[in-house]
């Protein structure tokens, strides 16, 4: 017999400990969408075009409307007499909830069967006849602005291409002069190609409208309930009191489930006309092929230098495929999102970039997957352009690196693009991450094996070695320069501490696995000294938390992280008064230590945030304008974005004869600032580089020509596996963020963000070519071994 | 989720029982096994059979034994019965490394070797292995019992000669001294389909190749085989060249088409250089060399 060792106690405030919500979720009692289960409840389906463009020509429900077990057919006329067939995009385009005219992407939704149970309602999507006429599809980006292309949104009156915005950062004559004087520039072209976060979870949405009360409840996997909740109030008409969206527990986010999709409005819309709840659940093709899909950049990147190695300029023209609607959740002064922070970590002197964003006949969306604000596609360009400019200049990249990087003492730091970078020791970063992973030794098993004769029979592997660094900027924003449709990127937090000691605090943000249970209840912990499982974080749930704009963006720790501090600390104020009361002393005579309030100078003489709380809720004689009860709330608008960064560096093992690709070793050094629950950065920062992997070696949404999306399922888009993962090897350096209450600069999207380059710069330097896109497929890896590489953004030829 | 056509459902207590069953619902049955390739059509409606008839009670036809000089497997033999078969190990290598390599734990468990035979999807790759082993196929009806070689019983993409009131009971795979096996898959992903796979056999005499097996998987490759670099084998001593002629007539002897796991050129590529690798592996084996089966 072995004893039980205890479990360690849990940190009061920062430090590991075992998730909270886990206890649930390890048993199998979490509450999804999809579990949600009302008496009368109808089930939908979304008839969806299995074509990419066409027009609808007839369309056909009366069998479907026969059907013993269904309740109602919608179409898009259906929706035209409500006024919903449109709806406003988070771009300011619209968006069909259902086809009108015509369809113009595969999987966009035709029409709505309600039925009594779900399998009636695929069923009978079988007996909807739709006639369309087809089109010719415009699946190839770089030809979209072609004069001879079809015109995608010809419900925009006078639209006559499909062209949707030029935008431009930097300075495009200083730039130009730099690339003039330059005596080294290097070029490359490069694809982002389109991925998907498929997220474990697909969307659905329960919505139950009572007619009695009025009042409409939207169970909804969303990211963003509060921002849903005012869009409906604003698309619908409804009156926004008496609209309730509740996020349950949601399994996994990454950005798909920021926007609202038009299966929500026709759950809405189905219990309305029934007068029955609906539930809608999508499968796993519907996500893949019509929900929010990521990067799709066509990048053109030039790279200026000085012979010795010496980074002067960036100059970047971009092809952005937004697919059939402008549907990204991007702040609306940035068309291409946070694209301008492509200059990264490395101190220039001049910096441009031109963005053109273009319709094509494929999803919209473009909001997803970690990084969208489109850091993510500026990472990878400006560290694959660095990559670029060694293998030009024969130089080594991590060292070309080191000579870049921006300084500790530049911060904190303009860059040439407009961005004020708050804090940063980048070298130190780098130089932790090449001594965890040996980065001389490496390089000199590199260059044994090089020199090793050929050995007999099967080839010896190509070893190599990659690096990236990386800098975020996340935690939008300062709601000046930040909106989404016109809400502003601040977000509310309410802490309140219960007659007995115990805590409650509610969140605008909503998590999708990031472990806000355990996180936020942690920070309020650090303040007030009250245990962490003695404190309820309830969020999710817009009649019970304050309004703010949701988790996206790795916005929760930067934005609410700092609400709950600052109203934590706002309770730790007034506790400080009514101690004062208790203790009959001057407040300025207390002192805090972390659960007390304490007479300076007699550490006996002292009240607990426990005693302090029953006092705030009983007889005691309360100090003047001090109110009674204890609690506090804030709403934080964040004075600048917070920047995270990271060194990575991946090693590889390529078979020569194959082009398979072996991951053998990752090293991430991250500083997101302090940690309030390693345990959980850490977990984040695996998945995060687990999806870069993929991305970097198999993820990739593509289309044929007649517009057939050729990742539509798990079969065909690829996820990676713990197989393909090597154990990770994590560092971390702390650089507090000088602005934010708790110096924490959010974590969430780091890994995905810095890992992709990190892994195709590993592979070109096994195989010993300049650039080949991603994904890195067995496949790929071989044609550019001879100078073939593929597109990959369409199908395989 | 994605959900099937309305479908039924019988339950099969025997053989006799499921051929009985088929005979009576018609072409529109289809015998239900692992379930891993059918069920996934039938959510997609790719696959709308009237009935199906589910054998997973016929335990009886999960063996793998040694019989008669064959190594004979049951059609209801589960992927990972397979896998773990010491028997089959001894044996023929082969079967173990495909196994490793085909899907994951969970479809494994499932999943049968008649099924996976009997679905014949062309990137399937235990077609290749008994392709590659010669095996044969016992087809059994309500009137009667057949033996059909490999070639015989693939005989195109998802088209086996398993008649609609027939069903696959076993596989034979006649046992050789002196023999070697292995495969070798390029996948893009742990679980993948191969993008090209390549298992070989071996027996040697004195020295000499005097049999030689090859089967491809997703190569497009004609039952599995290239009968050309087999034969080109046969009489040759198990060298690097004569290894590498056989790859190249493999490349030659396959037609692959361009998908989203890669080019036409590339695949031919891998039927070259994933023959080599087999054949080389094989022959070790057949030596006595190198990594061996546990005795």
């Amino acid at each position: 017999m072995t004893t039980a060792e205890a479990p360690p106690a849990n940190p009061v405030g920062f430090g590991r400990m075992t998730r909270k919500e886990d206890a649930r979720f390890v048993r199998g009692k979490g509450t999804y969408v999809d579990d949600v289960v009302l008496p009368g409840m109808l089930h939908g389906a979304v008839l969806r075009s299995n074509l990419a463009h066409a027009r609808i020509v007839s369309m056909d429900t009366s069998a479907a409307e026969a059907h013993p077990k269904v309740k109602a057919v919608i179409t898009g006329k259906t929706l035209e007499g409500l006024k919903l067939a449109w709806m406003p995009s988070l771009s300011h385009d619209v968006v069909p909830v259902l086809a009108t005219d015509k369809v113009r992407y595969q999987g966009q939704e035709v029409a709505f069967v309600v039925a009594e149970d779900r399998y009636s309602a695929r069923d009978a999507l079988e007996l909807i006849e739709v006639d369309y006429e087809p089109l010719p599809p415009v699946m190839d980006a770089r030809e979209a602005l072609s004069p001879g292309s079809a015109v995608i949104r010809d419900d925009i009156e006078g639209k006559a291409d499909n062209h949707i915005f030029d935008w431009e950062a930097g300075d495009r004559s200083a730039t130009d002069q730099v690339f003039e004087r330059a005596e080294v520039v290097v070029t490359q072209d490069m694809l982002y190609p389109r991925v998907h976060p498929a997220p474990m979870e697909t969307c659905g949405a329960v919505a139950h409208m009572d007619k009695v009360s009025g009042k409409l409840t939207i169970w909804c996997t969303t990211q963003a309930p509060h921002a849903h909740r005012t869009l409906y109030a604003l698309v619908a008409g409804l009156p926004e009191h008496k609209i309730r969206v509740i996020s349950p527990d949601i399994g996994g986010g990454f950005g798909n489930k920021v926007g609202i999709y038009p299966g929500y409005v026709l759950a809405v819309v189905g219990s309305i006309l029934t007068g029955a709840p609906v539930k809608w659940t999508e499968d796993r093709s519907e996500n893949l092929m019509s929900t929010s899909f990521a990067r799709d950049y066509h990048m053109h990147g030039e790279i200026a230098s000085t012979r010795d190695g010496r980074i002067t300029g960036l100059r970047v023209k971009v092809l952005a495929d937004h697919g059939a609607f402008n549907n990204t959740a991007q702040p609306s002064k940035f068309p291409a999102g946070f694209f301008h922070v492509f200059t990264g970590s490395y101190d220039l002197e001049a910096a441009h970039c031109e963005v053109t964003g273009v319709y094509t006949n494929k999803a919209p969306g473009g909001v997803a997957y970690a990084c969208s604000f489109r850091v993510t596609e500026a990472v990878y360009l400006v560290e694959r352009m660095v990559d670029c400019l060694a293998d030009e200049l024969g130089m080594d990249p991590a060292e070309l690196r080191l000579k870049n990087l921006l300084r500790p003492e530049q911060f904190p730091y303009m860059s040439k693009t407009g961005w004020e970078y708050d804090s940063g020791d980048y070298p130190r970063a780098l130089r932790l991450a090449m001594d965890i992973a040996g980065y001389e030794q490496l390089r000199a098993e590199q260059e044994r094996r090089r020199r090793a004769p050929a050995p007999q029979g099967a080839p010896a592997p190509l070893m190599g070695i990659g690096v990236s660094f990386f800098t975020e900027t996340v935690g939008a924003g300062p709601r000046k320069h930040m909106d989404i449709l016109g809400l502003g990127m601040a977000d509310g937090a309410e802490v309140r501490v219960h007659p007995t000691g115990k805590a409650v605090v509610r969140l605008s943000v909503q998590t999708q696995g990031q472990g806000h249970e355990t996180t936020f209840a942690q920070i309020v912990a650090e303040q007030l000294g009250i245990p962490p499982e003695d404190i309820e974080v309830v969020h999710g749930d817009t009649d019970n938390t304050p309004f703010g704009l949701g988790t996206y963006g790795s916005r929760s720790t930067p934005v609410s992280g700092a609400a709950v501090a600052v109203a934590a600390r706002r309770v730790r104020d007034k506790a400080r008064l009514i101690a004062s009361a208790m203790l009959e002393v001057d407040p300025d005579d207390l002192e805090w230590e972390k659960g007390r309030w304490f007479v300076r100078g007699n550490p006996t003489s002292a009240r607990t945030i426990q005693e302090i709380a029953l006092a705030a809720h009983g007889p005691l004689e309360l100090p003047e304008g001090v109110e009674g009860h204890l609690d506090a709330q804030c709403v934080y608008d964040p004075p600048n974005l917070t920047y995270p960064y990271g060194a990575y560096i991946c090693v590889v093992d390529v078979d020569p004869g194959t082009g398979v690709v072996k991951v053998r070793r990752f090293v991430a050094v991250d500083d997101c600032g302090p940690r309030i629950n390693p345990m959980i950065v850490e977990g984040q920062v695996h998945g995060g580089l687990a999806d870069g992997l993929g991305m970097a070696l198999m993820q990739v949404i593509a289309f044929d020509t007649d517009g057939n999306c050729l990742g539509g399922s798990f079969m065909d888009y690829l996820l990676p596996t713990s197989m393909e993962c090597p154990s990770w090897e994590l560092g971390e350096t702390v650089t507090p963020s000088p602005h934010h209450p708790l110096g924490c600069k959010g974590v969430g999207e780091s890994a995905t963000v810095g890992s992709p380059a990190a892994v195709v710069n590993a592979v070109m330097d096994a195989i010993g070519v300049r650039h080949a896109d991603m994904p890195l497929t067995p496949a790929q890896v071989w044609r550019a071994m001879q100078g073939r590489p593929l597109r990959t953004d369409l199908a395989l030829a | 989720m994605q959900v099937p056509a309305p479908v039924e459902y019988e339950r099969a207590r025997s053989v006799e029982d499921a051929l009985a069953l088929l005979e009576r619902r018609g072409p529109e049955a289809r015998l239900l096994a692992g379930g891993h390739s059918l069920l996934p059509m039938m959510k997609l409606r790719l696959a709308r059979p009237q009935v199906l008839i589910d054998v997973n009670e016929l335990s009886d036809l999960a063996y793998i034994r040694v019989e008669g000089g064959d190594l004979r497997i049951g059609a209801m033999a589960r992927h990972r019965d397979l896998l773990e078969s010491p028997v089959a190990w001894e044996h023929f290598p082969i079967m173990r490394e495909a196994e490793t390599v085909i899907a994951d734990p969970l479809v494994r468990n499932r999943g049968t070797v008649g099924g996976s035979l009997c679905q014949a999807d062309p990137n399937e790759d235990l077609s290749a292995v008994f392709a590659a082993l010669k095996a044969q196929a016992v087809i059994r009806s309500t009137s009667e019992s057949r033996v059909v070689s490999m070639d015989q019983f693939h005989q195109g993409p998802y088209t086996t000669a398993v008649g609609p009131a027939e069903m696959l009971v076993e596989l034979r795979v006649p046992i050789r001294p002196g023999s070697g096996s292995a495969y070798e898959k390029v996948e893009r992903r742990v679980g993948d389909w191969p993008v090209g796979a390549a298992g070989a056999f071996l027996r040697l005499d004195a020295g000499r190749v005097a049999e030689a097996g090859i089967g491809l998987a997703a190569v497009g490759a004609e039952h599995f085989r290239v009968p050309a670099a087999e034969e080109s084998l046969v009489g040759e001593e198990p060298v690097e060249e004569a290894f590498t002629e056989a790859g190249r007539l493999a490349a030659e002897g396959c037609h692959p088409v361009t998908d989203q796991r890669g080019p036409a050129d590339y695949k031919r590529h891998l039927a070259y250089e994933l023959t080599r690798r087999a054949l080389r592996r094989a022959a070790a084996r057949a030596r006595g060399e190198g990594d061996q089966p546990c005795r």
